[in-house]
C-alpha cells in the first residue's frame, strides 16, 4: 500500500523537483515552541518533517544538534512529548517521521512506540544507529503499524550492505553525503552524488541526501541528482542564534523558503 | 559443552551486536577481518608476544599474599598486572590494537579515556609504534586527573578535553566515535575496554585473555590444582574478561566480577551496571546499562574513575545471564578499606579499581573459609590514585600544588 511518504515523492517527481526534508528536535527550546518552529518551516516550504527525539548520547550529531538535544532534555522532554509534537506536525497535513537513536525506542517498547507513533499520524522512523542487521523487531513493528523504515547508507557502505539496506528500507533511503556527523559545512562533498548513483543502480526507491546542507544553493546542486534534500543543523541554528522567539521563527521560515527555492530543478 | 561466544555477528546470546551508524559498519567489518587474519598469522602473534615480553613486562607474576591472606581468612593469590609497563593490564590491549593498526597501515590512532589509564597506555603504544595519537577525555576528568593529562602530552599525544554531555568517559567515547566516523580511512580507534560494537568486545578479550591463561598455568604450577574462585573488578570489563576467559570451561572455578557500588547501589549513586542497571543499547552494543525510564543514560558514580562508566561489556551481561559468572558490588568504603589493608599488609598500593576486587575477595573469603584459594586480578597499581586515596584517608588537607620556583 502507498504511504504518505510514497505519495509525497510521487508528487515531487511529478513537479520535477526534489522534496525538502527539515529536521527539528522536539522540546527545543520548549515543547510549544518546537511545534511553532515546525509549523514555521512547513510554512516556508518543507515537504517532510523529521522530529528529533532528544537523546543523551547522540554519536552521529555535531555540536549544534547536541546543544539543542541537551536543552530539550534539560527542559524535561520525554518520548510522550515527542509523540505530541509529531501529532501537531502531522495535523498540518505534512508527512512527519521521528529521527531517533535506538535505546529510547527499545526502552519505550518497540511495538508500543510504533503504535503510538502511528496513532499520532506519524509516518515512520529514521534510525541513525539501527542498521537492518539489528532491526528485526522494528521491521516487524513497522509492518504491523504501516510505518516507513528509513535506514541510512554511507559512502563507506559496501555494495552488499547498500543492496541489503535499500531492500530493508521504505519511504526513502537516507544517503549521508559525507563521512562525518551532522552540521553545516561550507561545501557539500562530491561523495553524495556518487553514493546516490550507487543507490539508484539497485533501486527506484527515492533517495534523500543529508549532512552538511545549509542553504538554497547547496540544496539546488543536490536536487539535480537526489529525490530529497535533508536539512537539520542549519534550521536548528536559527533557533539557537536567535535573540528572541519571533526572530527565530522568522529565520526558520526564511531559511526554509530559500531551501525550497533551491530544490526546484528548473 | 565448550563455551563458544560470540556468534559470527558479535552476539553473546541476546547481548552485543552492532548498534552503530552505517558509515562505521563496513570499517568495523574490515577491522574484524583484519584481526581474524592477524591472530591466525604466526609472525604477527610472535611479534606481539615479543613486544609484550620485552616491552610490557608480560607475563606478570603470580604472588601469594601471605599477610593479606591471614587478614582475609582465606588464601589469596594476586595476579600482578600492576607490575606491567604503564602500571595496569591495559597495555596488553593497547599494544595489540596499535600493532594491528600498523599492520592495516593507518597512521593515526584515537582513544577515549576516563581516569587516563587507557589514554596513557595508548599514548605509550603510539610513541612505541610511531603512530599519531589523539586522546579524548571528559573535561571533568582532565581536571581531576591532571597528572595523567601531562603524562599523555609528554608521550607525544594530543589530549582533547570533551565539553559535551556530562563531560566524562561516556562523552569522551561519543566524541571519539564522532572523530572516527569522519576519519576512519586513516585512523584506528584503540577502544579501551571489552565493550562497544563488534568486533571490539571479542578482540579486546583476545588481547587481554593472557591474564587468565598465564594465571591458570601459574596456579596449576604452584598448587597442582585450580583456584576455587577468580575475582576481578568490572567497569567496562576488560581485565575481568581477560581473567575469566581461561576459566570459563572450568565449572568448579567460581567467577566473580566486582562492580563499583559507589555510595551503595540502594542510593542510586553507583556504577554497578549489572547489579543495578537494565538491558539497553549504549555505545554500539546491547548490554546492561544505567538508564532512566526513557532510555537516557544516567551518570555513574564511583571513587574509582576507571570503573565510573554507566555501561559494561556485553559478554559480562551474557555470563551473568547464563549464571556462569556472578557480579556483586563493592562500595567506595569497602574498596578503600581493602586498599588500606593491602598497603599495610603487603607493601603494595593497588589501583582503586583493583581494590574493589580485593574487597570482593575479602567477602568471598568469609564465605569460602580458610581452605579456599582465591585468585584476584590486581589489575593496576595505585600511583595514579595516591592523591584520591590521601584525600580519602585525610592524609593531606588540600591538593599539593608546586608553585613555580618553589621546591618541595
Amino acid at each position: 500500500m502507498s504511504t504518505a511518504i510514497d505519495e509525497l515523492f510521487e508528487r515531487t517527481r511529478g513537479e520535477n523537483r526534489a522534496a525538502l526534508v527539515g529536521y527539528l528536535p522536539a522540546g527545543f527550546p520548549s515543547k510549544e515552541l518546537s511545534i511553532r518552529a515546525i509549523e514555521a518551516m512547513i510554512e516556508g516550504g518543507v515537504d517532510l518533517v523529521e522530529v528529533g527525539l532528544p537523546y543523551s548520547d547522540p554519536v552521529m550529531d555535531g555540536p549544534v544538534i547536541q546543544a539543542a538535544a541537551d536543552q530539550a532534555l534539560s527542559a524535561g522532554t520525554r518520548p510522550a512529548d515527542v509523540i505530541d509534537v509529531v501529532r501537531a506536525s502531522a495535523a498540518t497535513g505534512t508527512p512527519t517521521v521521528v529521527m531517533t537513536y535506538w535505546n529510547p525506542v527499545e526502552r519505550y517498547g518497540v511495538d508500543r512506540f510504533a503504535a503510538d507513533l502511528a496513532a499520532a499520524g506519524g509516518s515512520g522512523l529514521i534510525t541513525p544507529d539501527l542498521i537492518p542487521d539489528e532491526g528485526a523487531e522494528w521491521i516487524a513493528a513497522s509492518h504491523a503499524h504501516d510505518l516507513d523504515r528509513i535506514f541510512l547508507v554511507a559512502p563507506s557502505s559496501t555494495d552488499e550492505r547498500l543492496a541489503m539496506t535499500v531492500e530493508a528500507a521504505s519511504g526513502f533511503v537516507y544517503a549521508t553525503a559525507v563521512m562525518g556527523v551532522t552540521g553545516a559545512r561550507e561545501q557539500t562533498s562530491s561523495l553524495g552524488e556518487a553514493l546516490v548513483a550507487r543507490v539508484q543502480k539497485v533501486t527506484d526507491k527515492p533517495v534523500g541526501v543529508g549532512l552538511g546542507v545549509s542553504n538554497g544553493a547547496q540544496a539546488h546542486s543536490i536536487a539535480a541528482y537526489a529525490d530529497a534534500v535533508i536539512v537539520g543543523s542549519a534550521l536548528v541554528r536559527c533557533l539557537l542564534d536567535a535573540p528572541d522567539e519571533t526572530a527565530g521563527l522568522d529565520a526558520i521560515r526564511s531559511l526554509a523558503r530559500d531551501l525550497r527555492a533551491g530544490v526546484e530543478r528548473s | 559443552m565448550t563455551y563458544a561466544q560470540p556468534d559470527t555477528t558479535g552476539h553473546f546470546g541476546r547481548f552485543g551486536g552492532r548498534f552503530m551508524p552505517e558509515a562505521l559498519v563496513a570499517p568495523l567489518d574490515e577491522l574484524d577481518h583484519a584481526w581474524t587474519d592477524a591472530k591466525a598469522d604466526p609472525a604477527f602473534m610472535a611479534e606481539l608476544n615479543r613486544m609484550l615480553r620485552e616491552y610490557a613486562n608480560v607475563p606478570s607474576p603470580l604472588y601469594e599474599a601471605h599477610r593479606f591472606s591471614e587478614a582475609a581468612g582465606a588464601r589469596i593469590l594476586l595476579k600482578r598486572e600492576d607490575l606491567n609497563h604503564t602500571g595496569a593490564h591495559k597495555i596488553r590491549n593497547v599494544i595489540g590494537q596499535a600493532l594491528l593498526a600498523k599492520r592495516i597501515g593507518k597512521p593515526r590512532a584515537i582513544a577515549e579515556t576516563g581516569a587516563g589509564q587507557h589514554g596513557v597506555a595508548s599514548a605509550t603504544a603510539c610513541a612505541y609504534l610511531d603512530l599519531e595519537c589523539t586522546v579524548y577525555m571528559g573535561e571533568v576528568d582532565t581536571e581531576r586527573q591532571a597528572l595523567n593529562v601531562a603524562r599523555m602530552k609528554m608521550l607525544g599525544a594530543e589530549v582533547v578535553s570533551v565539553t559535551s554531555g556530562s563531560r566524562t568517559l561516556k562523552d569522551a567515547i561519543n566524541e571519539a566515535l564522532r572523530d572516527w566516523v569522519a576519519s576512519v580511512d586513516t585512523t584506528s580507534y584503540l577502544f579501551g575496554t571489552a565493550a562497544g560494537p563488534h568486533p571490539f568486545p571479542s578482540m579486546v578479550r583476545d588481547l587481554t585473555r593472557g591474564i587468565g591463561d598465564e594465571a591458570r598455568a601459574q596456579v596449576l604450577a604452584l598448587d597442582g590444582r585450580l583456584p576455587d574462585a577468580a575475582v576481578a573488578c568490572v567497569g567496562g570489563g576488560s581485565n575481568a574478561i581477560g581473567l575469566f576467559t581461561a576459566f570459563v570451561d572450568d565449572a568448579d572455578v567460581r567467577l566473580v566480577g566486582i562492580e563499583a557500588g559507589g555510595d551503595g547501589v540502594e542510593t542510586g549513586r553507583h556504577a554497578a551496571t549489572i547489579t543495578g542497571g537494565e538491558v539497553g543499547v549504549l555505545h554500539g552494543a546491547r548490554s546492561f546499562l544505567l538508564q532512566d525510564e526513557d532510555g537516557q543514560t544516567v551518570e555513574s558514580h564511583s571513587i574509582s574513575a576507571g570503573l565510573d562508566y554507566p555501561g559494561v561489556g556485553p559478554e559480562h551481561s551474557y555470563l551473568a545471564e547464563i549464571g556462569r559468572a556472578s557480579y556483586v558490588p563493592a562500595t567506595d568504603a569497602a574498596a578503600m578499606s581493602a586498599f588500606d589493608l593491602l598497603c599495610k599488609t603487603e607493601g603494595i598500593i593497588p589501583a582503586i579499581e583493583s581494590a574493589h576486587a580485593l574487597a570482593g575477595a575479602l567477602d568471598l573469603a568469609k564465605e569460602l573459609g580458610p581452605d579456599a584459594t582465591i585468585l584476584v586480578n590486581l589489575s593496576g597499581r595505585g600511583d595514579k590514585d595516591v592523591h584520591t586515596a590521601a584525600e580519602y584517608f585525610g592524609l593531606i588537607q588540600e591538593p599539593v600544588v608546586l608553585e613555580q620556583g618553589v621546591e618541595e
